[in-house]
């Protein structure tokens, strides 16, 4: 194991002691079934102002070797072997009033979801105050001040009236800033980064990324960083650690890690990244069977427009505060303008085509595939389907309708779209029971094991629920169920959103020959402006409820006019190759 | 294997379930057992019982427990053993009862309000409210007397303060996942609402809704009694155990303890029995925890 | 704040006109026939129909209401056969006695539930936590007046800790000066120490009672919502910061844990003033309960509807108290208005 690589490549003095040193760790958590190793036996070394990335896939035992520095292990797990060296202090051995007094001043940790991170009920400048108060960097007199200070130190802005708010009036960015801040406020020498960016924004990922980068540099703080996400680290590490399941299988400079993986499990968690000019096949495992090319379905009319879109809208009433008694009788309060979650957008979608829909949270992208599902009426506008308008049914009434089968959706959250009483099979069973498909007893048994080999769902999983489940083996139930009444236009809502990278690239990947195999149409909903580009030939930029750029993905990618799409693309972390 | 065969396979893993959390944790085996056993007493009581619960023998009153008369004489030397046993059955009616009134329109209200909202939330919602603005057991006594003292009564009014209970629950249950993904689904498959209703949300919530019938059984039992307490529903000489109590509760003070005893700890044994199945139920119903 | 406060009294409006709504329909439901009731066993027809027409029965059910909000809003409650007085004096007599057992018992319930929550959470799975879920479980399984009967045994019969369950105080001391109506801080403004040793020792064993009544719903509450809070992640970040343990849990987790307690209390006040009419029958507190089931006994109606009626304006009160305090904990309520 390569662990001296990074003292020399972050160009730091190499006679210096390491700022900690991890050896031989194993953490186990008792739990109903006895003692589970959570960590075993890693070996770890930070230099002072060094940057280390810990990568892996959930479950991996990342988080854990980090609660394990900073002993903050929930009561069922305990440091079973190893030691740990922080600045010559012994953690494993010391006692917790010392340890205490090193967390937060010494060395400081953010997580993710900072909006929980927070506490809810307290004013966020005095979270700060508590912290400077405790470690004795503040008095209570000045303690405000330099709250104020340490606001501005992340760049928020009118620092003063931040010093006054709470988390819930601040957006996920902002709250982040404040547990950065929270974090350096005693300007620590070690900062543990916990998956900071993750259910972040791409272009607010990239700037809290940079505001922490630059902070740790001007500082020579050194950083470890937690994620799943190999370019984020790559991009952003000097030095590179990959766990798979309690065990570091590898451990090399970032660059190193990406040119020359040593490990089968990091070449696999490589190729799985998402990244510039590789094809949806690039991301497979290379031992993976060669794919037998998916015989193509021939598409009734290719090219021929599916799906027309006129000036679709969607406004929701934003509604004023009812006083007791109004309220009472349903009355409402003055209606202000109303908001408009998608304003007037047009497209269309031709058969056999797979577009992108690509924008941040809040652009109307989720909106405007509720109402191209029909389960949301627009206020106003057209959804023509086969020269047929169905915006003309209620969405109450489209389960009824014979063009529902027609149109499917892929969710984003394979777990909370699946019934928690069903199981695989009467979960797939469902839309041919419902939609009239004739089908039952050994016919409809036969129909749905034929759709989970569609899928590559093993058949004696069929009969499991949901809770027994991966969530890959959940995302293919989604999936079957979906192409169950053969439909013309599939919509994809995120739908490798919730699972590990290694896990996303198989299914992208079936996507794909599905696509191909039953002369599908797709619209793929998603942030991730370079999955699209592997599975859409054409692409949509929203913003704020509007269309910003439209055109072939390739074209987009490579020469975007929007400033807009420039900032998205820019803000995509590149690994250094 | 067919669909229907599949059905078939989480039946057999919920009896194993079942033994498995009995094993586990033996108090809510030891409720169980508890429970079969008030059961009994309810069904088959009134035939077995040593002596005639209303016969009363004034040369043998207040007496002590004794091997003749294991929880002792009232002062009217009836045997109170027997009208212990003897009334489990009507304080089971009027728990079981009750509580079956308020499962059905209670539940269906709740997830009826939860899942459409509109209007209908907001009637339920109001009724609803309009019964929590009492304190329950006050607007069971104030129910009582409005409509007249006798056994039907009670159940109605103890099935009216549980009412908003049973709304609340259901109404948040069927809220969550009125727009849940799992619902979604089913209206891209093509379910209707009333389907959805009846065939998705419903089947979700029951286990739940389980959990809470068995909360409010002991709540029921408590509640009845202690109307009889005071001297609501049911008349003396029906054995009851709220009435026993209060009987026994004047001989207290001098000292003739097993008068309230014997029915008062009978009672609390059944309201703690019915408390613990809800928590075992609530183990035994929570998917995440079958596997 | 204050426009806060007068939100919340609004709200409290509904549930008063619901409150009012229900107490008319429960007088229009009497058994059989109010009139022929109130003209007693042997009236001729003739007799109840003229009564009929002097309560106004014979109007139509709106008119009858109006009559009814109207005698409301003036405190004509009726008259109480049973003591022969205007329902409403006797209910404002004896409701300190009411409210001073209640607020007493919920004081001490409170005083052991919460810390008993804290420490069963801080330390779960040691031998606190056990007794806490023990006392969860039990508490709730207690009925009240049964509770109240063992300890009237165990403590005046058996040990002679405790007078006899005869009242507020024996009949050797007279009341002090009505200043709260509550014995034990007016005996205390009005320096009587003995006094306030004759009050409590009639009072704690009734308070205890219902204490351990209420014990059960706000130890389970305050133990579930601190053991989520301690596993929510601003406690780890909290305590990722260095801060101490005492900050951590009382500063930021109780803080946070306290907000469905305060809800509980809402639910805990209803049973509480239900279950004090049973204890009040148990040791002849003479307050409003014991005033209503004499009433019941005697079928005396009117005393009955007032009381209801005054429950429940006491706890639509009590609720919007809850509502203010909780407003006051969580900002995002707050702000909200």
């Amino acid at each position: 194991m390569n662990i001296h690589a990074g003292n020399m490549s972050a160009g730091v003095n190499n006679m210096q002691p390491p700022l900690l040193e991890v050896r031989d760790l194993t953490v186990e958590f008792a739990t109903r079934r006895g003692t589970v190793q959570a960590v075993k036996q890693v070996d770890l070394t930070l230099a002072k102002g060094e940057t280390l990335g810990i990568v892996g896939e959930s479950g991996s035992g990342k988080s854990v070797t980090s609660y394990a520095v900073m002993r903050i292990l929930d009561r069922a797990g305990r440091i079973a072997e190893g030691t740990i060296s922080f600045g010559g202090v012994d953690i494993g051995t010391a006692s917790e009033g010392q340890v205490r007094a090193l967390r937060g001043r010494e060395m400081s940790m953010i997580f993710q979801n900072p909006r929980a991170a927070l506490n809810p009920i307290r004013k966020v400048g005095k979270q700060i105050e508590d912290v400077l108060i405790e470690h004795v960097q503040a008095q209570p007199g000045d303690a405000k001040e330099k709250a104020i200070e340490v606001l501005k130190a992340v760049r928020i802005a009118r620092p003063e009236e931040r010093y006054h708010a709470y988390p819930f009036e601040l957006s996920g960015g902002m709250c982040q800033r404040i547990v950065i801040a929270l974090a350096l406020a005693c300007r620590p020498q070690l900062l543990i980064a916990d998956e900071p960016t993750t259910g972040l924004d791409v272009t607010t990922q990239k700037a809290v990324m940079d505001l922490v980068v630059e902070l740790t540099r001007e500082r020579n703080m050194s950083t470890i960083l937690i994620t799943h996400d190999l370019g984020l680290a790559a991009a952003y590490c000097d030095r590179v650690m990959v766990m798979e399941k309690g065990k570091v299988v590898e451990t090399a400079n970032a660059e190193a890690v990406f040119r020359a993986p040593q490990h089968a499990y990091t070449r696999k968690l490589m190729r799985a990244t998402p990244r510039k000019g590789v094809t949806l096949r690039d991301l497979l495992p290379e031992d993976a069977a060669p794919a037998a090319p998916a015989p193509t379905a021939p598409v009734e009319g290719a090219g021929t427009p599916l799906l027309i879109v006129e000036n679709l809208v969607k406004e929701y009433p934003r509604q004023t505060p009812t006083s007791g008694m109004a309220g009472l009788f349903g009355i409402k309060g003055a209606a202000a303008d109303p908001f408009r979650a998608v304003d007037g957008i047009s497209f269309s979608v031709a058969r056999g085509e797979s577009l992108g829909l690509v924008g941040e949270s809040g652009c109307g992208k989720s909106t405007t595939s509720m109402m191209l599902m029909r389960l949301v009426d627009p206020t106003s506008g057209r959804i023509v389907f086969k020269g047929e308008e169905l915006s003309a049914i209620p969405a109450k009434r489209f389960a009824g309708s014979k063009w529902r089968s027609r149109i499917q959706l892929v969710f984003q959250d394979p777990t909370d779209s699946l019934n928690p009483r069903y199981t695989a099979a009467r979960a797939i069973a469902d839309p041919l029971m419902q939609m009239g498909s004739g089908l039952s007893g050994k016919a409809l048994r036969a129909k749905v094991e034929e759709l989970a080999g569609l899928v590559g769902l093993p058949v004696h999983l069929l009969d499991r629920f949901p809770h027994q489940l991966s969530g890959g083996q959940k995302a293919r139930v989604g999936i079957a169920r979906a192409i169950a009444p053969d439909p013309d236009l599939v919509i994809l809502d995120e739908p490798t959103a919730a699972l590990d990278v290694s896990v996303q690239a198989v299914v992208l990947n079936l996507l794909q020959d599905l696509k191909q195999r039953l002369g599908m149409s797709y619209i793929f909903v998603s942030h991730d402006l370079e999955v699209v580009r592997m599975l859409c030939d054409r692409v949509i930029v929203m913003r704020t409820g509007r269309i910003v750029e439209e055109g072939a993905t390739e074209a987009i990618m490579a020469a975007p006019k929007a400033e807009y799409t420039r900032e998205l693309l820019a803000s995509i972390p590149h690994p250094p190759i | 294997m067919s669909l229907a065969a599949t059905d078939a396979a989480p039946k057999d893993s919920l009896f194993s379930h079942a033994r498995h959390i009995v094993a586990e944790n033996p108090v809510t085996g030891i409720a169980f057992g508890l429970f079969a056993l008030f059961a009994l007493a309810a069904l088959i009581g009134p035939y077995v019982v040593p002596h005639d619960p209303l016969a009363s023998n004034t040369s043998a009153a207040l007496q002590p427990p004794s091997a003749t008369y294991w929880f002792g004489t009232d002062q009217l030397g009836r045997d109170i053993f027997s009208r212990v046993v003897v009334a489990s059955r009507l304080d089971m009616i009027i728990a079981v009862a009750s509580v079956a009134l308020v499962f059905v329109a209670g539940g269906f209200a709740g997830i009826a309000s939860g899942y459409f909202g509109g209007w209908t939330d907001r009637i339920v919602g109001r009724v609803s409210d309009t019964i929590m603005a009492f304190p329950l057991f006050v607007l069971a006594m104030g129910i009582v007397a409005a409509l007249g003292n006798t056994v039907t009564n009670i159940i109605i009014a103890t099935a009216i303060i549980n009412f908003p209970l049973y709304v609340r629950v259901a109404r948040a249950e069927a809220n969550i996942r009125r727009e849940a993904g799992f619902v979604q689904a089913a209206r891209l498959s093509g379910n209707s609402e009333m389907r959805i209703l009846l065939g998705h949300i419903a089947p979700n919530i029951l286990p739940i809704m389980m959990v809470q019938v068995s909360l409010t059984m002991g709540y029921a039992i408590l509640n009845a009694a202690g109307l009889s307490f005071i001297g609501l529903g049911v008349r003396p000489p029906t054995p009851e155990w709220g009435i026993m109590v209060a009987e026994g509760a004047s001989f207290i003070i001098s000292g003739e303890w097993w008068i309230a005893f014997f029915p008062g700890v009978t009672l609390m044994l059944a309201v703690f029995c019915f408390n613990l199945l809800g928590d075992g139920l609530r183990d035994l119903v929570d998917p995440q925890r079958r596997t | 704040m204050l426009k806060q406060i007068v939100r919340r009294l609004g709200t409290a409006v509904p549930s008063l006109i619901g409150v009012v709504i229900v107490t008319f329909l429960l007088t229009r439901v009497l058994p059989g026939d109010t009139a022929a009731y109130f003209a007693g066993p042997a009236a001729t027809p003739q007799a109840i129909a003229e009564i009929k027409t002097k309560l106004g029965l014979d109007q139509r059910l709106p008119v009858q209401f109006l009559a009814y909000v109207k005698d409301l809003a003036t405190g004509n409650l009726g008259m109480s056969l049973t003591t022969g007085q205007p329902v409403f004096e006797d209910i404002r007599a004896r409701l300190p006695a009411s409210a001073e057992l209640t607020l007493l018992g919920l004081l001490l319930s409170v005083a052991v539930s919460v810390p008993l929550g804290i420490l069963a959470a801080v330390r779960q799975g040691s031998w606190i936590d056990h007794l806490c879920r023990v006392v969860a479980t039990a508490g709730v399984s207690l009925p009240v007046f049964f509770t109240g009967l063992l300890l009237v045994y165990v403590f005046y019969y058996k040990l002679g800790w405790a007078p006899a369950p005869m009242g507020r105080l024996d009949f050797i001391y007279s009341a002090p000066d009505t200043v709260t109506g509550f014995y034990l801080i007016d005996s205390l403004i009005a320096g009587d120490v003995e006094l306030f040793r004759a009050a409590w020792s009639q009072i704690w064993l009734p308070a205890v009672t219902l204490a351990i009544f209420s014990l059960a719903p706000i130890a389970r509450m305050t133990r579930a919502s601190m053991l989520s809070v301690l596993a929510s992640d601003f406690v780890r970040t909290a305590r990722a910061s260095g801060l101490k343990p005492s900050k951590v849990v009382m500063g930021y987790a109780f803080r946070n844990a306290l907000l469905p307690v305060i809800t509980t209390l809402g639910m805990v006040f209803s049973f509480l003033l239900g279950a004090n009419v049973l204890v009040e029958k148990v040791f002849a507190w003479p307050g409003i309960g014991s005033y209503a089931i004499e009433a019941l006994i005697t079928s005396d109606y009117a005393p009955v509807q007032g009381f209801v009626l005054a429950m429940a304006i006491l706890y639509v009160l009590l609720n919007l108290a809850i509502d203010i305090l909780y407003g006051l904990v969580d900002p995002r309520v707050r702000i909200e208005a």
